[in-house]
């Protein structure tokens, strides 16, 4: 019985050993670049529409025609490889994308499209449907915001 | 139940116990390996290592990377040799890299790598290696880890003693291992003593992040073979020191005939003195035919540069230039300590390690203490310069590299082994087997002012068993030891490359967060870059049909050319549109003579084809790039040559001709 006790204790102590190994290595991956293997989809799943990414919250007004236009300049450099407006092709059809989603959510999908495919809910159906991912072309939170007001000026009309 | 439980824990203690029982009765093959040692390379899996190891790959041409202390392999860069994976030296861009004074050379000996230093410590910006077949410097930029120059040395043959940097990288250095006659002609072999020549060249680099290298001078020497170098650090910078044998001028039979003379020398080279005698001309303009090419992260192309003259010193007209100290016997590596004051001769076929010192050296230089002249080089007298001798330490030196605790760490081909040995006493203080025949060592930063003394890797020369059997031709193997303790220890063994010569390492920590993750599109200057789908098209210049396309996942645009004709040349210049961290794409088209393309984000690449039959020729994306990466694929269609027709291209629905 005592013997069973000293092999259970080292035993522990071998689980406690390796536990902290897993510990480090979540620590790692949280503060590195690489993005953590575990996804949270349970956590995000109530984002409100908003996505998941740094874009908490966008102020809307009056088209900017001048924005719009700097807008429209990225998106042909940066996606017409992959997305049409009116049609289908290795990307969703872009028309009516600022009545389907939020700002916030259009935002985080351009920016920080690996994780939200892997834990926004709608993203995730996206890119099982469509297979391709969508490519992160870094753009920045600023150039998202242009390519927003490009999108409901095509809503718009 | 209980039964059940101690069971299994029983079990799980023996496996563990079995595990740490490394050394499991194998014994002699193992060699000294302790029982912790697989917990000391072991970096688990998404951890990083500690250290950068970069390794010749010797007659592949390339350099190898490795992470230390795992011995895992990174990268190879293609340097001196044309390189089918990544289209190197196929692809129109960097065919200008190998070219030479003797044409396109495709292929070289890289023997040396030396990590560019500041204040005589690496600080990896640079890694550069010599070439040793058709005289060469290499730089690989470590931001992005590729060759962006290359540097022929001319008036040279044997580029063996390069290219060891000075302390603040204000130079490399290009020794000749081959003398020949100067300037070249056909003289003959027999007349070796009397018209055979020496050149030693110092190769400045630019201290601004481009790192320009130049041929600034060269020295003229006497006809020896100048085998090794290291540059001098702390009191001792401003001086390079070159080992040479064959000071018996033997051109035949060199085996036996190089190796007569009780002692050789070692070169000392007083460069800010050389820097002194150019500034106030005292040299000579030598017509001198070669080549330097550099590759421009921003055009992503390579160009050629051809260079038509050097200035030359010769040292009986410029005293103080050059002085030789006698050393024990052919000694091929040439090591400074990181104090500066060593010099470490490793005399390969003497019996004992000889150590100069430089305060002596420069005591000696002072009172004049010359035993003779050679060509107007003073030769100092040997017991007015040497420091002391490690006796007897082993059989074959070659090379020594420091730690940070005083040590000086040996290698001895013949008895295939590390030695270990104090610097100042003299004495030995430990010593461990190679497997087998080592040649270079290397501690990370052990050729610098501030090693970092906690690992070695002795890279070897012969294989035999140490690995599964891989036929006639077996990898080159290297051996990681810890040298943090007293006593030395086996750790890993892992294969390298073609021949690991030499090799340098650096802390991770020092690179890892500058390495560039993509090129922006913004910045591509390349003449055939196209940024976006609709500027994509093909156009017909004669013969010449020349496709601008561009690769996103997973398609290319255009995916489909009709109306090139037998007879033409296509050039494809892929544009890789994406703009994210290890996306590249590639490109291959049926019966091309060269290789593939393999492109970075936001870079351009040519590949040229000339097609040989009429029909239908495949192309597509060689590099795994998403879920719709078998889909990456499209068609060229080859017309007769007397064929009436235009050139067409689309995608999807997007058709377009030629006007």
């Amino acid at each position: 019985m005592i013997k069973t006790i000293a092999l259970f204790a080292l035993s522990m102590f071998m689980l406690v050993a390796c536990g902290e190994a897993g510990d480090a290595q979540l620590e790692k991956n949280e503060s590195g670049e690489t993005e953590a293997v575990e996804s949270a989809a349970s956590e995000t799943a109530g984002n409100d529409g908003l996505g998941v990414g740094p874009v908490k919250s966008v102020t809307i007004g009056a088209l900017d025609a001048a924005m719009a236009k700097e807008g429209e300049d990225l998106f042909t450099k940066n996606c017409t490889a992959c997305h049409k407006i009116e049609a289908k092709f290795v990307g969703p059809a872009l028309a009516g994308v600022t009545e389907r989603r939020k700002p916030e959510w259009i935002m985080n999908m351009i920016i920080n499209p690996e994780q939200m495919v892997k834990e926004d809910p709608v993203a995730m159906e996206l890119l099982a449907e469509f297979l391709a991912p969508m490519a992160n072309q870094n753009i920045t939170e600023d150039q998202a915001r242009k390519i927003v007001e490009y999108f409901r000026q095509v809503d718009s009309k | 139940m209980k039964t059940k439980l101690f069971l299994i824990l029983a079990l799980a203690l023996s496996i563990v116990l079995t595990g740490c029982d490394s050394d499991g009765g194998k014994g002699s093959k193992a060699g000294m390996v302790g029982s912790n040692a697989a917990e000391k390379v072991y970096v688990a899996p998404g951890e990083h290592d500690e250290f950068y190891a970069f390794l010749s790959g010797g007659f592949s041409g390339q350099v190898s990377v490795y992470g230390l202390p795992s011995g895992r392999l990174f990268k190879v860069i293609p340097v001196f040799a044309q390189d089918g994976e990544k289209g190197y030296g196929y692809n129109e861009e960097t065919k200008p890299m190998l070219e030479t004074s003797h044409g396109f050379v495709p292929w070289d000996d890289s023997h040396h790598p030396e990590l560019s230093q500041t204040e005589g410590i690496p600080d990896g910006r640079f890694l550069f290696i010599n070439g040793n077949n058709t005289p060469r410097i290499a730089k690989i930029d470590l931001r992005t880890f590729e060759t962006t120059e290359i540097i022929e040395i001319p008036n040279s043959a044997g580029n063996h003693s390069s290219p060891f940097t000075t302390e603040n990288s204000e130079y490399l250095v290009a020794g000749t291992r081959f003398s020949i006659p100067i300037t070249e002609t056909d003289v003959s072999v027999k007349e070796y003593a009397e018209k055979f020549q020496g050149m030693l060249t110092f190769v400045s680099v630019s201290p601004d992040e481009v790192g320009d290298m130049e041929i600034d001078f060269q020295i003229l020497m006497p006809g020896f073979d100048y085998d090794l170098a290291h540059s001098g650090k702390g009191p001792s910078h401003g001086w390079t020191f070159f080992t040479t044998y064959n000071t018996e001028k033997a051109s035949t039979m060199k085996e036996v005939n190089a190796s007569q003379n009780d002692k050789d020398f070692i070169a000392a080279v007083n460069w800010k003195k050389a820097q002194e005698y150019v500034k106030a001309g005292k040299f000579h303009t030598m017509p001198s035919n070669y080549l330097n090419n550099e590759y421009s992260d921003h055009t992503h192309m390579a160009t050629s540069k051809k260079m038509t003259s050097t200035r030359v010193l010769i040292p009986s007209e410029c005293p103080g230039l050059v002085y030789y100290l006698p050393t024990p016997k052919s000694p091929h590596g040439v090591d400074v300590d990181p104090s500066g004051e060593y010099i470490v001769g490793n005399g390969k076929l003497s019996a004992d390690l000889t150590v100069h010192s430089y305060s002596k050296m420069i005591k000696a230089i002072e009172a004049k203490a010359y035993e003779k002249e050679i060509d107007g080089i003073p030769v100092l007298k040997y017991d007015q310069v040497v420091a002391g001798v490690v006796e007897k330490p082993g059989l074959g030196p070659l090379h020594t590299e420091f730690d940070d605790k005083g040590y000086a760490y040996t290698t001895f081909f013949i008895s295939s082994e590390v030695v270990k040995w104090k610097l100042g006493t003299w004495e030995i203080v430990d010593r461990i087997p190679s497997y087998y025949s080592v040649g270079h060592l290397m501690i990370p930063g052990g050729d610098s002012r501030k090693p970092w003394g906690k690992y070695l890797v002795s890279l070897n020369k012969i294989t035999k068993d140490r690995y599964l059997p891989t036929g006639p031709e077996l990898a080159h193997s290297a051996q990681l030891y810890d040298i943090s303790g007293d006593k030395m220890e086996l750790l890993l063994d892992f294969p390298t490359i073609g021949e690991p010569h030499y090799a340098q390492a650096i802390a991770a920590d020092i690179i890892k967060d500058k390495s560039l993750k993509f090129y922006k599109l913004d910045d591509n200057k390349h003449p055939h870059a196209v940024k976006n789908e609709k500027d994509t098209r093909v156009e017909r210049k004669g013969n010449e049909v020349h496709v601008y396309l561009t690769s996103i996942r997973s398609h290319f645009a255009p995916d489909w050319v009709e109306g090139v004709k037998l007879g033409d040349v296509v050039y494809f210049h892929l544009t890789n549109l994406e703009q994210d961290w290890d996306v590249p794409h590639g490109f291959a088209v049926k019966g091309a003579n060269n290789a593939e393309l393999l492109v970075m984000p936001g870079q351009t690449e040519t590949l040229k084809w000339i097609p040989k039959a009429v029909g239908v020729f495949p192309m597509y994306c060689t590099d795994f790039c998403s879920a719709l990466h078998q889909e990456m694929q499209g068609y060229v269609r080859v017309h007769p040559a007397n064929a009436n027709v235009k050139l067409s291209w689309g995608l999807n629905e997007v058709e377009k001709q030629e006007k």
